[in-house]
């Protein structure tokens, strides 16, 4: 009887504050969407970052004629030199995974391939090029050992990680996610405003029916209900929109667009979205008990 | 029934206190007349029943318990066995007058046939019947106060405080309401009434308490007071807590 009444009390006061229950779904729904922006951004840096990390490779650059790598110093490398930094591969496995030796030639036939429909491919020289070992590693976090290892030996011009370069974009992709976490969190503090507001206002214009509440002896979770209710029902739809548009973002950008036009990388999929978005609704639920919880012990006398 | 004992309010920010070293026993079935002057401390009188207001010092006693000592969450449960009526009637504009009088035992969680039988019997006694289905705003005055005291009593409580119930009516409607509290004094419940209207306490005499700036200033029986039977009905306010009686209380 009661849970009947408290509900059709909370009904009654989303439709008679219609204008205000609607901007607390969409201030939800825009900061929701926001943060799980960011929240996806990250989980896309992790996908990438194991996709790639699995597939860098650590090249040793030796020295071919009018090499570009001072440690060369004007020298080429020599076929006695090219064996022992073979053997001396051989004998690291692991970290060493496999290797493949790529000669200048096919080096820049590769690039000029790659960047056909580019003006880099028809500018490139050939010069910029050198013979290489292309190593893989068991763990992509020991550069270090292969580095040590080669650099300055003789014959080799330089020894590069790809990872390096990597995480220039990985950094990069991870200050766009940590700002969109950051509007996010102002958006956060607009809807817990705008919440607080709203019960202001809602226990204002209510004042006459929670006074007789009281004096006929109501208890405070009986008028309270209805209000944390509305603000309640009203952030979990703004927030369940947002992961709305989430879905259509990975569903319709990532998975449907963007996963097609670059096939040699990984992107995250509905699974990613289905992961956050608990914490997306759970966590405006929480959010929003509390703020009402405490908003009422304020403006409501009970 | 009500009791108090020494009780002084005061408000901050006020020069003088609302009500000063006031004792004034009112006994069950009692029907009293508080009179005094506009801010003479007959509404804080009435809000220190209710707890609205807690005592500056001394006490107030409800059947018993201390209400200055209630803990919050016990509030509710006093305010369940004490009706209240006003000067400006306070019914919900925009439902009938079924639903203002439900609207009252709904928040209270009892069930629906329940409310469905006691809602057309309370608007019988005070002499509304028929009228359910109209808005507050299709009634006249002394109609709409008959609903606030439907409202008040329907869920049947001990001790029915009015806090100048007739103050917006003209006088023979005045005496219609009276005539309703009256027939619920009969049924035993204790009636406080907060008024300035000389007119009623000469045509319903009764018990009449005067204060002045928050001094009881007389105190007598104009009427008959014949102590009601003994109520077989349980306690209401057991659920208080065990009743602290006074030795003035336990004859």
């Amino acid at each position: 009887m009661r849970l009947t009444f408290l509900l059709g009390e909370t009904t009654n006061g989303l439709r008679r504050n219609v204008s205000m229950t609607v901007s607390v779904v969409l201030v939800t729904m825009i900061s929701m969407y926001l943060l799980g922006l960011g929240l996806l951004g990250q989980r896309q840096v992790d996908t990438m970052k194991d996709y790639w990390y699995d597939r860098v490779q650590v090249s040793i650059f030796l020295c071919v004629d009018k090499s570009i790598y001072p440690a060369c110093a004007g020298t080429v490398t020599t076929d006695a030199q090219r064996a022992q930094i073979r053997s001396q591969l051989d004998s690291m496995k692991p970290p060493v995974k496999e290797y493949f030796y790529e000669s200048q030639d096919e080096a820049f036939a590769r690039f000029k391939e790659q960047f056909k429909n580019s003006p880099l491919g028809t500018q490139a020289t050939k010069r910029a090029f050198a013979d290489s070992f292309r190593v893989s590693l068991t763990d992509a976090s020991k550069f270090d050992v292969i580095a040590s290892s080669f650099q300055g030996a003789p014959g080799v011009g330089k020894v590069q990680d790809q990872k390096q370069l990597l995480n220039r974009f990985f950094s990069f992709m991870n200050v766009v996610s940590w700002s969109a976490i950051a509007l996010a969190i102002l958006m956060v503090v607009c809807v817990v405003l705008l919440m607080a507001t709203t019960i202001r206002q809602t226990a204002f214009s209510r004042r006459r029916e929670t006074g007789i509440m009281r004096l006929v002896g109501a208890s405070n979770f009986t008028i309270q209900v209805p209000f944390v209710l509305e603000t309640l029902i009203a952030s979990l739809l703004g927030s369940v929109l947002g992961v709305g548009l989430l879905w259509a973002t990975v569903r319709y950008g990532v998975s449907g667009y963007l996963s097609t036009e670059m096939l040699d990388t990984a992107f995250i999929g509905m699974a990613d979205v289905w992961a956050i978005a608990p914490i997306v609704v759970g966590g405006i639920a929480v959010l929003a008990v509390c703020t009402s919880a405490v908003t009422l012990r304020r403006y409501l006398r009970v | 029934m009500i009791l108090f004992d020494r009780v002084t309010k005061e408000y901050p920010r006020s020069t003088r206190p609302a009500l000063s070293e006031v004792t004034v026993e009112i006994r069950r079935g009692e029907f009293v007349y508080v009179v005094g002057k506009s801010g003479s401390g007959k509404s804080t009188l009435l809000r220190l029943v209710l707890q609205e207001d807690r005592p500056t010092s001394g006490s107030v006693l409800v059947a018993g318990r201390d209400v200055g000592r209630l803990p919050s969450r016990k509030v509710p449960l006093l305010r369940r066995g004490i009706g209240t009526v006003f000067q400006d009637f306070r019914l919900l504009p925009n439902k009938t007058v079924d639903a203002n009088v439900a609207f009252a035992l709904q928040v209270l969680g009892k069930p629906r046939s329940m409310i469905r039988q006691v809602v057309p019997e309370t608007l019988e006694m005070v002499g509304l019947e028929g009228k359910g289905k109209r808005m507050p705003h299709q009634l006249s005055g002394g109609e709409q106060q008959r609903v606030a005291i439907a409202r008040a009593v329907v869920n049947k409580p001990p001790i029915l405080l009015a806090d100048e119930p007739t103050g917006n009516l003209d006088p023979s409607t005045s005496r219609e309401i009276l005539a309703v509290l009256q027939r619920i004094n009969e049924g035993g419940t204790t009636i406080v009434m907060a008024t300035h209207d000389d007119e009623i306490v000469n045509h319903l005499r009764r018990r009449v308490i005067e204060l002045q700036d928050g001094r009881l200033v007389r105190d007598e029986a104009l009427g008959s007071y014949v102590a009601p039977p003994p109520s077989t009905d349980t306690d209401p306010f057991l659920d208080l807590g065990v009743p602290v009686l006074r030795a003035d209380e336990q004859s």
